[in-house]
């Protein structure tokens, strides 16, 4: 983090906040949603979202990669060749990626076997390579880095609300902890065993959309 | 050889790579909106696939894997660099897939045209480098990373191709507004995943 510090205090002219970084950060996170509007990275938030633990993990992974990876992109934007930035950009990925992973294997290691391959699968997230193409090319560092947080947050978003339902509805838990009261299931309440299957993350993301969008008008026909 | 046959048939029905795994969604949602394109990304995925993932196996096999770097000088026999599987893995698919770009430009120019834009858009496909990833994890050996990668490759044509006639259909159909395009092919998929939920019972 003291490379964010750093990045502060050199950028002093423009407001660090300022109106328009605060809209690339909050625009992922509804009206530009990674997931939902964009349709980027579905594929490993649909798979990590039984529970809400490595959801909140996978979030914060994504977050630090988008995020750090856009800056890297952005300050080595001048120099990379058009012909083979596709590869320049895995390669940095793939760095973050394994820094992810190594730190999840030393730190958190049951977490890290839950997610198996899909820390790995962070390399080919659409949302990262997404916004290394959209923006980070683009872009000073600065923006850039708040763009990769803000998706990253936007994923985060979908991602732990997902969860969040998985968990209470198949397994009457939240975080792990028991919500719904013993008195429910004394009198006939049944955990719902389809939430816990692959096919329910992908009704809750298909209800997720429609409700975001029956919300937000503007939203409808962008895809 | 029954294993394999076994492994061949879980590949393709029970761990479908769309179905179970999710992986490969970008793709699957982005282009199946008509079967041509939809069977042609099917066709090009499995080809990559079939390609990377045993060539992964034989990288991770004699370069990365415990001890694997004996074969150079038996002092090397206690190093471990499986650490670095994501940059290699991801750096031999995106060096495969712009070798068969340019191959298949070079000698089928018809199938490029074809295939053409798809081929680059198959580096950052999930399923490649899940498909890979897993076969690390399940610690396959060559025979079973062949049959392995080729079930995966088909299972993601059959996915696609179902979803891209299913949407064809759709068309017709009388869809709430904010629930069109995105949102009825996410639930389509889901339906399509409960389907697949029924082989999961097969014993082989």
């Amino acid at each position: 983090m003291a490379e964010v510090a750093e990045k502060e205090q050199v950028k002093v002219k423009e407001p660090l906040f300022s109106k328009k970084n605060i809209q690339v950060i909050k625009d992922p996170l509804d009206d530009n949603n990674p997931i939902t509007v964009q349709v980027l990275g579905i594929c490993s938030a649909l798979a990590v979202t039984v529970q809400m633990k490595p959801a909140i993990i996978m979030a914060l992974g994504v977050t630090f990669v988008t995020a750090f990876s856009n800056l890297i992109i952005s300050m080595m934007r001048k120099g990379i060749p058009t012909r083979v930035r596709i590869i320049v950009q895995l390669i940095v990925v793939a760095t973050l990626v394994t820094i992810v992973d190594q730190v999840l294997k030393a730190y958190m290691f049951d977490v890290s076997k839950k997610l198996s391959v899909f820390v790995g699968l962070i390399i080919t997230n659409c949302i990262v390579m997404g916004r290394l193409e959209a923006f980070a090319l683009g872009q000073k560092p600065w923006p850039a880095f708040l763009d990769g947080i803000g998706n990253g947050l936007g994923y985060g978003l979908i991602l732990i609300t997902v969860a969040f339902f998985r968990e209470l509805l198949g397994s009457g838990k939240v975080l792990g902890f028991k919500v719904i009261p013993q008195w429910f299931y004394d009198h006939g309440y049944v955990n719902n065993g389809l939430m816990v299957l692959p096919p329910a993350a992908l009704f809750l993301i298909g209800i997720y959309i429609w409700v975001q969008r029956s919300r937000n008008s503007k939203l409808v026909n962008v895809s | 050889m029954e294993n394999l046959i076994s492994l061949f048939v879980r590949s393709i029905f029970v761990d479908n790579a769309i179905f179970a795994f999710f992986l490969g969604m970008c793709s699957y949602l982005a282009v199946s909106k008509k079967i041509k394109t939809a069977s042609g990304l099917g066709l090009a995925v499995i080809f990559v696939m079939v390609l990377t993932t045993p060539l992964n196996y034989l990288i991770l096999k004699y370069l990365l894997a415990p001890g694997a770097l004996a074969w150079i000088s038996p002092s090397l026999a206690d190093v471990d660099l499986t650490f670095l599987a994501f940059i290699l893995f991801i750096s031999t698919i995106a060096g495969a897939v712009q070798l068969v770009e340019m191959v298949v430009e070079k000698f089928a120019p018809a199938l490029y045209s074809a295939l053409g834009i798809f081929l680059p858009l198959i580096t950052v496909n999930c399923s490649i480098l899940g498909a890979s990833l897993f076969m690390q994890e399940r610690e396959y050996n060559f025979s079973e990373t062949l049959v392995f990668s080729i079930g995966t490759g088909i299972g993601f044509f059959l996915a696609i191709v179902l979803l891209a006639s299913i949407r064809e259909r759709l068309r017709y159909s009388k869809i709430p507004p904010a629930l069109q395009g995105l949102g009825i092919a996410m639930i389509v998929t889901g339906l399509m995943a409960i389907a697949f939920l029924s082989f999961s019972g097969i014993k082989l």
